[in-house]
């Protein structure tokens, strides 16, 4: 691992939304202030629940959308203007990786030639060369040839996954997005397509934005994992630690509800209330009114992300402020 | 204690194509059982079937029987009673089984007038105590309000205050927190139990989620390829599962703690209905297949009290997670 390749620095995107036809239109803080870094070779995991602001901020990260505020720099320097040939070249070094392949496939197509597809669009190699490629791509995702000739309405789920995979490495991208791409998929299919992932990014040295609600998978995948909560960052850390010793009260019931075999529910936090509107954003700590440790403080004022010693940075008053202190001290 | 629900050598072919072969399950009262499989492993259209809510096109076979009634074949009128009664259901996507256009109030009380023969104020009471119980805050103004007005996992309560509108013995719940946040995926299976145990209520929990499975219920069946391939107490079969696709999924399980290893994914996919492999359907996916499994479909055959294993290499794949060399 060495330096940066992607670095974001607190990025902001809003919406207008609209309640009924003819009410007054509000924002809707989709990600706000959102800084990370992305080592080469890395993968930083991205989790929290629907509404998180997680996909927004795959889509600004990638150029797909411009931020409100921020800046994204890939490799040293700052995203082109969207549509320009500069961002066209740097685009063929980042992919994206969605949830639904069969959305992101064209079922009209026989799958090689839509792996192709990219290599054609960016130019690269001669015809002769592409096809050679495409091959050598159906054999990274461990398909055969005979898979290319097929539609996507004849292979299964797992294996149109590896087809948009197969397609996202054609242009031999440096940094892979992938939102929630085993969400869709059975336990052992799953299991599967996140080996793969493994290994290619091992054997490619890709860094990799890995985008779920899935706390197991993210764990396995991801070196650096942030949570997010209604489109803040609110804890941060390497991945094995974060989930041993969850630090923000989000992160540990997030950890806590996850269910695993062998375990009774027994000691369970559940959140009380309901999953967080963006569009009523609670005032201080987003997350006051569900926690179960909040304290006037939290009402009232934004908790910013600090250090809390190792890598791990907590947005959390109780986590950092005077009161974590003298709990401490007690 | 005789079963509440017996099943007995279900079966379930859509255009001659079997999707569901020989299944059978019982449930004690008060039992929660848990059915987990894949998707396409007949998990859902067993109990479908069961309740005969399947299409016209479907044909079933074998007996269900509700304390000693059969209700494969039964009357109409008697199915009728029996769903939403004694039997209830609830589905993953709650909001497109509640009808977008009438309030709460109407419809949870068409319920209670439709089982429980109340009318007046005793079901507006009712229909509120319902959603009391169900956790919706301020019930009583609530009733007034339309499905969209709630959240996904309010309209996941408001459904599973509808299932217990008729007093059920037995809820069906397929799959009831697949579509919710991990947060309020929490309340609603702590919900779950807390009212199981008030009411003392029997469960089938349909899941793909393993660890939902086990912690919310007390057995276990696993099914493949429309049949039962293992069944076991929960505790037994996440400790030690002897199926080689049992012990394939819980494998694939990536772990939450402790160390991080390679996932054990179960190689191929899951063979197409139509298509199904000869003798055992998880053979050519089965790393410990011999000759015998492509010959003959293994029945479920117990292995200790309280467990059965449809797997002619039981033995061979219990030493083979225990470490134990074959001799």
């Amino acid at each position: 691992m060495s330096g940066p390749l992607v670095e974001v620095s607190s990025i902001s995107r809003s919406y207008s939304m609209r309640s009924g036809m003819f009410g007054r239109s509000t924002a809707v803080h989709a990600v706000d202030r959102v800084s990370l870094t992305m080592r080469k070779g890395e993968t930083l995991g991205l989790v929290g629940e629907s509404g998180s602001g997680k996909s927004t901020t795959g889509r600004i990260v990638l150029g797909l959308e411009p931020p409100d505020h921020g800046e994204v720099r890939f490799d040293g320097k700052p995203m082109a203007t969207p549509g320009t040939p500069a961002w066209r070249a740097q685009r063929a070094h980042m992919q994206m990786i969605f949830q639904d392949p069969l959305g992101a496939l064209d079922r009209r197509l026989p799958v090689a030639a839509q792996i192709r597809e990219p290599l054609d669009i960016h130019g690269l190699g001669t015809p002769l060369e592409r096809e050679e490629r495409v091959r050598e791509l159906l054999r990274a995702v461990e398909l055969t040839p005979a898979h290319g000739v097929r539609y996507p309405g004849a292979l299964s789920g797992g294996q149109r996954q590896r087809i948009v995979l197969a397609r996202a490495l054609a242009t031999k991208p440096d940094f892979l997005v992938c939102d929630e791409p085993v969400s869709a998929l059975d336990v052992s299919i799953q299991a599967q397509v996140v080996n793969l992932l493994a290994d290619l990014q091992a054997q490619l040295a890709l860094t990799l934005l890995f985008i779920s609600h899935d706390l197991r998978v993210v764990r396995q995948i991801s070196n650096v994992v942030a949570v997010m909560y209604l489109g803040r960052i609110v804890e941060i850390g390497s991945a094995d630690d974060l989930f041993a010793r969850p630090e923000h009260p989000y992160t540990q019931a997030l950890v806590s509800a996850s269910p695993a075999p062998g375990r009774r529910s027994a000691g369970r936090i559940v959140l009380a209330g309901d999953p967080p509107n963006p569009a009523a954003r609670p005032q201080g700590c987003a997350f006051h009114p569900r926690c179960p440790r909040a304290v006037a403080r939290c009402a009232s004022e934004v908790p910013a992300l600090s250090h809390v010693g190792g890598n791990r940075q907590v947005a959390c008053h109780l986590v950092t402020g005077p009161q974590a202190e003298t709990r401490d001290a007690a | 204690m005789a079963p509440l629900i017996t099943i007995k050598d279900l079966g379930v072919a859509f255009h001659g194509v079997p999707v569901v072969r020989g299944v059978d399950l019982a449930l004690r009262k008060g039992e929660a059982l848990g059915l987990v499989g894949e998707s396409g492993s007949g998990k859902s259209v067993t109990w479908l079937a069961a309740l005969g809510l399947l299409p016209r096109n479907a044909r079933v076979s074998g007996s269900v029987r509700l304390d000693g009634r059969e209700l494969l074949g039964a009357p109409a009128a008697e199915l009728d009673r029996i769903r939403g009664g004694r039997v209830a259901m609830i589905f993953q996507d709650p909001a497109s089984a509640l009808n977008p256009v009438l309030t709460i109030r109407r419809q949870l009380c068409e319920a209670l007038a439709l089982h429980r023969h109340l009318s007046g104020d005793a079901v507006k009471a009712e229909a509120r105590r319902l959603l009391d119980l169900v956790g919706i805050p301020d019930a009583a103004r609530r009733l007034s309000a339309y499905p969209h007005e709630f959240s996904g996992g309010q309209v996941q309560r408001i459904m599973i205050a509808m299932a217990l509108a008729g007093n059920p013995d037995l809820l069906i719940a397929d799959e009831p927190t697949t579509a919710l946040d991990a947060t309020i995926q929490a309340q609603i299976l702590e919900l779950l139990s807390t009212i199981r145990r008030e009411m003392s209520m029997a469960m089938v929990l349909i899941s793909h989620d393993l660890g939902v499975v086990a912690e919310n219920c007390d057995r276990v069946a696993v099914m493949y390829a429309g049949r039962i391939v293992e069944e076991a107490p929960a505790n037994q079969l996440f400790a030690d599962p002897v199926h080689p696709y049992a012990q394939g999924l819980i494998g694939a399980l990536p772990p939450l703690d402790g160390p991080r290893r390679r996932l054990t994914a179960i190689p191929g996919t899951v063979p197409d209905s139509a298509r199904m492999p000869s003798g055992c359907a998880f053979a050519p996916r089965c790393a410990l297949a011999e000759e015998p499994c492509g010959r003959m479909a293994p029945t479920l055959a117990p292995i200790a009290e309280d467990r059965a294993v449809a797997c002619v290499r039981a033995e061979a794949s219990r030493r083979a997670l225990l470490g134990i060399a074959a001799e």
